[in-house]
């Protein structure tokens, strides 16, 4: 039976309340981007979340995010239909077929694409990833099916398409890496179970592994949604930049903007006192609302399978 | 029933298929680090470590300013970042095994993936327009705010490692709680708490978002905490904007110190976990 | 082993800390006591400002100017939010924002264009446009590169029919608010439907950020058109439109036909730094000669600094001297930028404005 002094109760209690700090830190940026956002709200309520025109002239301000919120969630899907694929592919690959002496090296690769900072994917997106597809995807796609209203529009690499590609491999060691521990924590006995009635190895993957792991592995293609919708810096430099209803996207070869890229480029212009800066607030206050549920929804599935324990004596 | 030859082949094309996604997934990362290299390699002279931006039509000059503001923040920002991330991170590991920590775990990893911008706005808004002026306090709390959260997961996972029967040994001698924790648990976990710093260190060199909103920009080094600051990421994203060839070359320069910072970090944090045998 | 590496690398950040901080310490200008300063604002005129800045620096070593061009928009919500000493701006400060900034000044320190700038192939020279036309183009109307209306301006050329990709700015911006100035006057159904501002509800086109963005998007992508300020295009050689004038000549922008622009414009009639310059620009000046879009660019500043936070009397003095300084030798550079110098008249408003700058009430000196 440990003793409890009362300095013991103390740090217990001095630690418990800084584990509390993002807690606190949630909590502060929630409370002022409600309070900053609050004078735009009042003037258009719902509307600011349903409206889609965005104009800040003096005496004809109108503002809608509907737009933004669109382009953020168009984004996200383009990146988790790339990546999601390639992440699973990749965590099959690691923990079922790769030889072990690959396996690091190849998983440590795999990881440092997670370590580059964000403005150097934006730097390359723009000189380097945005000319590579509009030559090789966008305008043969454009030529031979730019009837489809999926791919109209001339293509010039600042769109949806290039952000949504960028986003996909950023997320991909975060789905590739949750994806991994997943597949490992299936039980041998399954594979065993699968190999002892004839199965071949991609067959045992496919119908025993991956249906095992389901629940985990969604969790993991949740949790790479919520890195998606938070990134900012290198889709702001790849996504067209357009304002108002032309930022709907509605064409993967258009211009659009998502709800951080707006405040990345506009917020600096702001004047302090209009409804300007108000309405860049509310923006933020509807991606950290969107950021939060997605998250923690994204922790609660993730969690679930792993059932993290915490406190090293019981 | 499939024949088995043909199970034979889908076995072996998906074989082929997921280590395509492997090579899919390398060569950006292999792009990217061709492209920082050849387009940043021939900026690297004493001159661009150590002076200020130039004239436009002069002499390039170089990102010394950025660097030294980059250093600040990191310094900066682990003051506040390490104490309350690993304090945090204590408690995680060592009493959260309850309703409460496990709530706190939580948003703890919520934090973690929080879109930076949003972090830089509400600094902005809470310091910067407070105090009516930019500022490398503002930009080191922002950072604080991405730190911490990553500090107290790797603090919780790197004491977690440290085994139960250190911890019950130093009970066992009559030692309190508090200072087997302070005084047994922690300097065992020393190797991998310094890695987890050193990875939360990393992560913020490289973010960009919470800056731009704070320390704004400098052409200058350090003017003292009420003055904006530049900083290497911002540099980036700046100089790459520009249409002038000597400042994008300079974008990617910066590009390269960057990562060369960043992925060093990395390196080594991994060389020292393998060699110890985690 | 692992401890050693660990000290290695903290040892490695300690002589890199220490190196950067002899650096500052041995930097000339920091080993007296500097008087820094910060501005924000336009991008248009960073590149004359920015050479302007480090010419001063030289002949005043104790002072530091910070000037981040993050858009006039920006500037000017700095200027009102007292976190800059002073601000840069392409577009006056309309009714609103003179009741934020109260008792500010307008200091015109050169003047610029808006070029109209486009990337087609085989389109090098002798590309005519007009004010109707553009805002077609620019309000989604006029589509594809053939359309009759700018076949018709241009009927020794041969147009493809690639559609029209527009470039816009994606940041509030002072060369915004002078070109839509410009569109609103030559298209009733532009003033109507978007009107003036730093930025407007753009029905087409991709937004790029800064004049520099903008001019980085045109060049690099075939069939765009963007508007660009004059100094920024000349640079990058860019190809540009000849725009045409009241007299209904076609006008490319030279500083020749600039310095028309503003010797025969408004520069009479014009108010005094303290006072109302929303209604002021150099748009359609009467001259057969002048470029059709041309405008000035303002230093933005309050006539009372001690109501900036952390202004002390010696920042006062150095701002005031700077200021002066840039109406006077600083215009030197700007030719060799392609920026147009003030004209005379223009200077003797400036000198007023910037002797009638206080701190606690008191006149600053000028040089």
């Amino acid at each position: 039976m440990t003793q409890n002094t009362s300095v013991d109760s103390v740090f217990k209690i001095l630690t418990a309340i800084l584990a509390a700090s993002a807690l606190l830190i949630l909590i502060i940026t929630g409370y002022t981007l409600l309070s900053g956002s609050l004078p735009v709200l009042k003037i258009f309520g719902i509307s600011f979340f349903t409206g889609t025109q965005w104009n800040p002239v003096e005496g004809r301000e109108v503002f809608g995010a509907l737009p933004y919120l669109l382009g953020t969630l168009a984004t996200s899907a383009i990146a988790l239909l790339i990546g999601v694929p390639l992440s699973i592919g990749i965590a099959i690959f690691l923990v079922e077929m790769a030889p072990r002496a690959i396996r690091v090296p190849i998983s440590y690769f795999i990881d440092i694409l997670a370590a580059v900072p964000s403005v150097i994917y934006g730097l390359w997106g723009i000189f380097v990833l945005r000319y590579w597809i509009v030559d090789y995807i966008e305008t043969p796609l454009s030529t031979y099916l730019g009837w489809i209203p999926i791919f109209s529009g001339t293509p010039y690499g600042l769109d949806v398409f290039t952000a949504g590609v960028i986003l996909a491999i950023m997320i991909i060691p975060t789905i590739s890496s949750v994806s991994r521990e997943v597949i490992s924590a299936v039980p041998n006995s399954i594979r065993e179970g699968a190999y002892s009635i004839g199965a071949t190895r991609w067959e045992m993957i496919r119908n025993w592994v991956l249906s095992y792991g389901r629940s985990g592995l969604f969790g993991a293609v949740i949790l790479g949604l919520g890195r998606a919708i938070g990134e900012t810096m290198a889709v702001t430099m790849v996504i067209g930049n357009t304002v108002g209803p032309a930022a709907i996207p509605t064409s993967l070869f258009k211009g659009s903007q998502t709800m951080s890229s707006l405040i990345a480029n506009g917020f600096l212009e702001a004047t302090p006192a209009s409804l300007e800066l108000p309405a860049y607030i509310g923006v933020g206050l509807l991606l950290l609302l969107l950021s939060l549920a997605i998250n923690i929804i994204a922790e609660i599935m993730v969690s679930r399978v792993f059932k993290i324990k915490g406190g090293a004596i019981e | 029933m499939k024949s088995y030859a043909y199970r034979k082949f889908k076995d072996r094309l998906f074989f082929v298929l997921s280590l395509t996604c492997v090579l899919v997934a390398l060569a950006p990362l292999a792009s990217i680090l061709i492209e920082v290299i050849i387009r940043g390699a021939p900026q690297l002279s004493v001159q661009f470590f150590t002076q200020p931006a130039g004239v436009i039509g002069g002499s390039a000059g170089g990102i010394g300013p950025a660097i030294q503001g980059t250093l600040i923040l990191i310094v900066l920002t682990s003051l506040l970042g390490v104490p309350l991330g690993v304090m945090s991170g204590i408690y995680l590991a060592e009493y959260g095994n309850n309703k409460y920590g496990t709530l706190m775990r939580m948003f703890n990893n919520v934090l973690t993936e929080f879109p930076s911008i949003v972090v830089g706005l509400t600094v902005f808004i809470i310091i910067v327009l407070t105090l009516g002026h930019f500022s490398p306090i503002a930009g080191a709390i922002a950072l604080s705010f991405i730190m911490i959260p990553v500090v107290a997961r790797t603090t919780e996972e790197s004491l977690k490692l440290v085994p139960n029967s250190v911890r019950e040994a130093s009970l066992a001698l009559g030692v309190r709680r508090w200072r087997t924790i302070i005084s047994v648990v922690l300097p065992s976990a020393k190797a991998s708490l310094v890695t987890g710093t050193l990875l939360a260190v990393a992560r913020i060199a490289g973010e960009t978002a919470p800056l731009i909103m704070t320390v704004l920009g400098n052409q200058n080094f350090f003017q003292g905490f009420s003055q904006p600051m530049d900083a290497l990421p911002l540099r980036i994203w700046r100089d790459a904007l520009l249409p002038y060839p000597e400042f994008q070359a300079q974008g990617w320069g910066a590009a390269l110190v960057l990562i060369i910072m960043v992925l060093s970090i990395n390196i080594s944090v991994r060389w020292i976990s393998t060699r110890s045998g985690r | 082993m692992n401890n050693k590496i660990i000290v290695g690398i903290v040892v490695i950040v300690a002589i890199a800390a220490g190196i950067y901080g002899y650096m500052y310490y041995s930097s000339p200008k920091t080993s007296q006591t500097s008087i820094s300063l910060t501005g924000s604002g336009a991008t248009f005129p960073f590149p004359l400002l920015d050479t302007m800045i480090k010419q001063y620096e030289t002949q005043k070593t104790n002072v530091l100017i910070n000037y981040q061009s993050i858009g006039s928009g920006g500037g000017i919500a700095a200027l009102e939010g007292k976190t800059v000493d002073f601000a840069a701006s392409d577009a006056p400060l309309g009714a609103a924002d003179m009741v934020m900034a109260p008792n500010s000044l307008h200091i015109p320190e050169t003047i610029g264009a808006v070029t109209i700038a486009y990337n087609l192939p085989n389109v090098k020279t002798g590309f005519h446009l007009s004010g109707s036309v553009i805002a077609d183009i620019f309000s989604g109307k006029v589509t594809t590169w053939n359309d009759p209306e700018i076949q018709a301006l241009n009927s020794n050329v041969t147009l493809p029919s690639n559609n029209i990709l527009i470039v816009h700015r994606s940041d509030g911006s002072g060369t915004t608010f002078i070109f839509t100035g410009y569109l609103s006057l030559s298209s009733d159904s532009w003033k109507s439907a978007l009107g003036q501002g730093k930025t407007v509800a753009w029905p087409v086109g991709i937004g790029a950020n800064g004049n520099t963005g903008v001019a980085s998007v045109v060049q690099g992508t075939q069939y765009t058109i963007g508007y660009v300020e004059l100094a920024y295009a000349l640079q990058n050689k860019m190809t540009v439109a000849a725009i045409q004038n009241p007299a209904g000549n076609w006008i490319l922008p030279t500083l020749n036909t600039i310095q028309i622009a503003v010797q025969s414009g408004a520069s009479k009639g014009l108010p005094a730094g303290g006072g109302d310059w929303s209604g002021v620009n150099l748009l359609n000046a009467p001259d057969p000669q002048a470029y059709p879009i041309v405008s000035f660019t303002y230093l933005l500043v309050y006539k009372e600094l001690n109501v900036i936070p952390g202004m002390t009397q010696d920042r006062a003095t150095s701002l005031t001297q700077f200021l002066w300084w840039v109406v006077h030798d600083g215009q030197a550079n700007a030719p060799g930028l392609a920026y147009v110098q003030l004209p005379s008249n223009v200077v003797q408003i400036d000198e007023a404005s910037i002797k009638s700058i206080t701190f606690n009430g008191q006149q600053l000196p000028t040089s």
